[in-house]
């Protein structure tokens, strides 16, 4: 039987063809790693007081400074206050969940093309969503939180649960099948619903472009202990996640607790990405590319993926952000849009001097 | 292996899979079966007589243009693009090895929606006009994606990322589009967008077969490449199998069957994702490709979907595209949920 996941570039077959092995040239020592990881830190520190300087009101960063150590009640101290820093932060975690939990489905799963909504995450929340507004005329932005996270975990328990029916358990081939499958069930669905009844349609394609602007107040604090809680189960994966990674004979022969790896990791990605899609909507390309990104600069080591992962989606989301408030300006373009018109240009020039570079 | 018997004409000879032919057969059976039943049913519902007599050489009457002229484009495209997408799956799941694999990762349906979001921009209407949008938007896109992804010849692994970040990048406009244009604009993008047989008519199908029927008889060469690289590249190598020619080949193949349905039809999601891996399970060889199987569930799953899309909501036509994600999706689920411990 052929390897049925991961991709075969004719040098990488073999038993660990998960992920080709691309990162040869780029491939960092630990040292310079360390410093790399210093630099994306700092570079996302840039981010977030670009993100509360520049909008439709351009601050200078002594008003922004002087907004959080002594606000005055000024108009500009206030946007500052009331309107970009919860936006930033959202932002910030927002990120930090989808490139988390984008690194940890890839490894789960071993397939390179897993984005953390193929657990049906992105599409329970959705189609819990349409049903709350089509059948139940649901208006209110507060209540498309909690359906749409709600939506969100019942999908993915349910895919976790079926795919661990069948023989050899949740295996990462049966967990992306099924998780394909009752993705496209869900959608089907609310696409359905949705151009049937064209009010419907109308509130669906704002929720489906994916934005962290207006949302209602008290969002930060509902989704901040599930991402929290994500956050440390993620990364406490990382080193069963190398295991895994050999395959799950070798890696129970190493004695990696395989079931039990893979329940958390999978816990870990419904809390993350389902925290992150009820809040701000589904937002591709970041959890899928972010990863692959870094893998070329840290190579396979969870240890080290998973980290800058972790701290280069918020940069990206940031940037992805202010850039959204300014090509329109004064108006704004959802964060959603312009994540994959900004990311997908650096990952084509990533992927082409990755590959000049190799023998 | 049990199962298995030998069919020899003269001096050829080929293994036959006892169950995969069974399957084969019946999934024949289901496919005409889902013909009949959309030229049977509908606003004037008539019996399989009045049916093969409307289709008969001297008929005349209302059934005649009920049949022929109404049903019958719809009906066989239904069948034909379901084949088209199956087949198009397959090649595209062995190419990559994954079962995420179709040509969709290339760029090719989300390049086609942004073509047709510009001709709906630029006031475009109408079948022709829809179709050439989304030729131009698909193969657009797909050469796009093999320009950025060459660089002293296309690695697989380049070519799939180029493709996602390109796809990535229509999407957003795509979105975008559907966020700024006004709701009437944006839901008939969505419609299209669905995948659609409501307006189907004959010079599309017709014209649709004959790109097939040329596609078609690369088939078989393509069938046997994909086994040969699915031992992997050097033991293809060693076989004698020129190995980058034949992916080529095969992903020209896989393309073109899947931009014809794109653009008779829109962007028919799902089948060529499920059509092959409800293949593999129902002929019990989960581990290899079948290009007919494909393209028999194919057909069969959209054949059945668009009856429901027809009928499901009185006066209410679905956008085909729509049901069958709902029951491809739901029948694989089925399929995974009743896997049996097998080989």
């Amino acid at each position: 039987m052929p390897p049925a996941s991961g991709f075969d570039s004719g040098a990488t077959s073999g038993s660990r063809a998960s992920f080709p092995a691309v990162p040869g040239p780029l491939a960092l020592g630990r040292r310079r790693r360390l410093f790399w990881l210093t630099v994306a830190f700092g570079t996302l520190l840039l981010a977030i007081a670009a993100s509360l300087a520049v909008g439709s009101a351009p601050l200078p960063l002594t008003t922004v400074w002087a907004a959080l150590t002594r606000p005055d009640g000024s108009l500009d101290h206030l946007t500052v206050l009331d309107l970009r820093v919860p936006r930033t932060a959202l932002a910030v975690l927002v990120g930090a969940a989808l490139g988390l939990s984008g690194a940890l489905i890839q490894a789960l799963t071993r397939n390179p093309l897993a984005d953390p909504g193929i657990l049906g995450v992105n599409a329970g929340a959705g189609f819990a969503i349409v049903l709350g507004v089509a059948l139940f005329g649901v208006t209110r932005i507060q209540q498309y939180l909690w359906l749409g996270f709600a939506g969100a975990v019942i999908a993915a328990l349910v895919v976790y649960v079926i795919a661990a029916r069948g023989p050899g358990g949740a295996n990462p081939i049966r967990l992306t099948l099924v998780g394909v499958a009752l993705s496209a069930v869900l959608s089907g669905a609310s696409s359905t619903l949705a151009l049937i009844d064209p009010q419907t349609f109308d509130r669906m394609r704002y929720w489906g472009a994916g934005s962290i602007a207006d949302r209602p107040d008290g969002t930060i604090a509902a989704i901040l202990p599930f991402i929290a809680a994500g956050l440390l189960l993620g990364l406490a994966c990382a080193r069963p996640l190398n295991a895994l990674a050999l395959g799950d004979d070798m890696a129970r022969a190493v004695g990696a607790r395989i079931t039990f790896t893979r329940a958390a990791g999978m816990v870990a990605v419904t809390l993350l990405c389902g925290a992150a899609t009820a809040a701000a909507g589904p937002i591709g390309f970041i959890g899928l590319m972010v990863p692959h990104a870094v893998r070329w600069l840290t190579g396979p080591d969870q240890r080290w993926v998973l980290p800058f992962s972790l701290i280069l989606a918020p940069v990206l989301l940031l940037v992805a952000d202010v850039i959204g408030r300014l090509v329109v300006w004064p108006a704004e373009l959802q964060v959603g849009v312009v994540t994959a018109l900004i990311g997908a240009p650096v990952l084509i020039a990533l992927v082409r001097r990755a590959k000049a570079a190799a023998p | 292996m049990t199962g298995t018997f030998t069919v020899r004409i003269g001096r050829l000879s080929r293994r036959v899979h006892t169950r995969a032919l069974i399957v084969a057969v019946l999934l024949l059976l289901a496919a005409t079966a889902c013909v009949a039943a959309s030229l049977m049913l509908g606003s004037r519902s008539l019996t399989l007589t009045e049916v093969l007599t409307a289709l008969g050489p001297d008929a005349r009457g209302p059934n005649r243009l009920v049949v022929v002229e109404w049903r019958a484009p719809r009906a066989l495209a239904a069948g034909l693009f379901g084949a088209c997408l199956g087949i198009s799956g397959a090649i595209f799941q062995s190419l990559t090895r994954n079962p995420l694999g179709s040509p969709d990762i290339i760029g090719l349906n989300t390049g086609a929606y942004t073509g047709v979001v510009f001709v709906i921009t630029v006031g475009g209407t109408g079948f022709l006009a829809y179709a050439a949008g989304a030729m131009i938007g698909g193969l657009g896109a797909a050469a796009l994606v093999y320009l950025l992804a060459f660089r002293g010849g296309v690695r697989g692994f380049r070519l799939i990322i180029v493709g996602i970040a390109v796809s990535a990048m229509l999407t957003s406009v795509n979105t975008w589009f559907s966020v700024k244009a006004d709701l009437g604009e944006a839901l008939r993008a969505a419609v299209w967008g669905a995948g659609s047989l409501n307006a189907i008519q004959w010079p599309p199908v017709i014209l649709a077969s004959i790109v097939a029927g040329l596609l078609a008889l690369a088939l078989p060469v393509a069938g046997r490449r994909m086994r040969q690289l699915e031992l992997g590249d050097e033991t293809a190598v060693t076989h004698g199998v020129p190995v980058e020619r034949s992916k080529i080949l095969l992903s020209a193949v896989g393309v073109g069957f899947t931009a014809l349905v794109t653009a008779a039809a829109g962007p028919i999601a799902f089948v060529a994702l499920a059509a092959p891996q409800i293949a593999r399970r129902l002929s019990g060889r989960p581990g290899s490709a079948d290009l007919v199987g494909s393209a028999l569930v194919g057909s069969v799953l959209l054949g059945g979907a668009d009856l429901i899309a027809q009928h499901a909501v009185p006066d209410t036509p679905l956008p085909v595209g729509a049901v069958t994600v709902l029951l491809g999706g739901a029948y694989l689920v089925w399929l995974l949920l009743h896997e049996q411990r097998r080989r």
